[in-house]
């Protein structure tokens, strides 16, 4: 590029009015070896500008999986079901074996009932003899 | 949004962030960790980043904030050391000092202005942005973007002319 030009730009570039292409082409010809001696004090100033813009972020950024908040609500939830079913399990045990010793108990009931009965049955025999008795005595 | 998606929309301006932070914060070390601070409030906000159109703009201006903020507790607390006037001495390599030495004066130029300044020219000369974006950046109207601009590159200028001079005399 002429060097007149490259003048004008500078001039434009120091004043704020250049456009980024024409910062561009300026960094371009300064990145060149065969700059006139009268413009290399600029040149340092545009290649750090483009060597600058090289530098990278090398560092790993450690990204926590969002996953792992989700994981642990749904165990959170297993765990009180899980809860929630055993106390369940436990009552239903309790009232199939309350409902087990009231029929026993009934059972058992029912046998006293009839031994009862039978008991009173023989009694009925002991008035008799009572009365006959009471016959005998009388007579006497 | 997966990991993959997510790193795949932030990789293309990952390094612009770096490299503002590091020109705000000047340690390596601080600007590294200011990045992956950025990087991961980012990730941690990835429901709502389909809601902002320009995701770069934003992370910029986040990353702008974080280090002003850091700065400022910085001053209130105490001050860091950093290695900025560290320099290779290498006889045999004279020319390539030479060269990197010219680029570090006017990295250290760059540490001395005032911080508007700095971004102003970080986001235009190095990340060439428009003026219309950094404005919007930086909370400024575009016309005080191109004078603070015109004033940061005359002061580079400026000091870059007066080491030349050091130099030779």
């Amino acid at each position: 590029m002429e060097l007149s030009n490259i003048e004008k730009l500078l001039e434009r570039y120091f004043e704020a009015n250049a456009t980024v292409a024409e910062e561009e082409m300026l960094r371009e010809y300064f990145a060149k070896e065969d700059v006139p001696l009268h413009l290399k004090e600029y040149a340092p100033m545009f290649q750090y500008f483009s060597i600058a813009r090289e530098e990278k972020f090398t560092k790993q950024v450690p990204l926590k999986p969002r996953k792992k908040s989700y994981l642990k609500w749904i165990s959170v939830a297993a765990v009180s079901i899980l809860i929630f079913g055993i106390y369940l399990g436990r009552s239903y045990q309790e009232q199939k074996k309350a409902e087990y010793a009231y029929q026993e108990t009934k059972k058992a009931l029912s046998l006293l009932a009839t031994n009862l009965g039978k008991g009173t049955e023989k009694v009925a025999y002991l008035r008799e003899f009572e009365e006959t008795k009471q016959k005998i005595y009388n007579k006497n | 949004m997966q990991q993959t998606e997510f790193l795949n929309v932030v990789l293309p301006f990952k390094d612009k962030l770096y490299r503002l932070a590091k020109r705000l914060l000047v340690s390596k070390e601080e600007a590294e960790d200011a990045t992956q601070e950025i990087l991961m409030k980012l990730w941690s906000k990835n429901n709502m980043m389909e809601d902002y159109n320009n995701v770069e703009a934003y992370a910029m201006m986040m990353t702008k904030n974080f280090c002003l903020d850091r700065l400022k507790s910085k001053q209130a607390g105490n001050l860091k050391l950093v290695h900025s006037n560290y320099k290779d001495e290498n006889v045999s390599l004279q020319n390539q000092v030479e060269v990197s030495d010219s680029l570090s004066w006017i990295e250290k130029i760059m540490e001395d202005l005032p911080e508007q300044q700095k971004m102003v020219l970080q986001l235009r000369d190095v990340e060439q942005y428009e003026f219309e974006e950094i404005a919007e950046l930086l909370g400024m109207s575009a016309t005080a973007v191109r004078v603070a601009l015109s004033r940061a590159r005359k002061t580079v200028r400026e000091k870059l002319v007066q080491k030349h001079n050091y130099g030779i005399k």
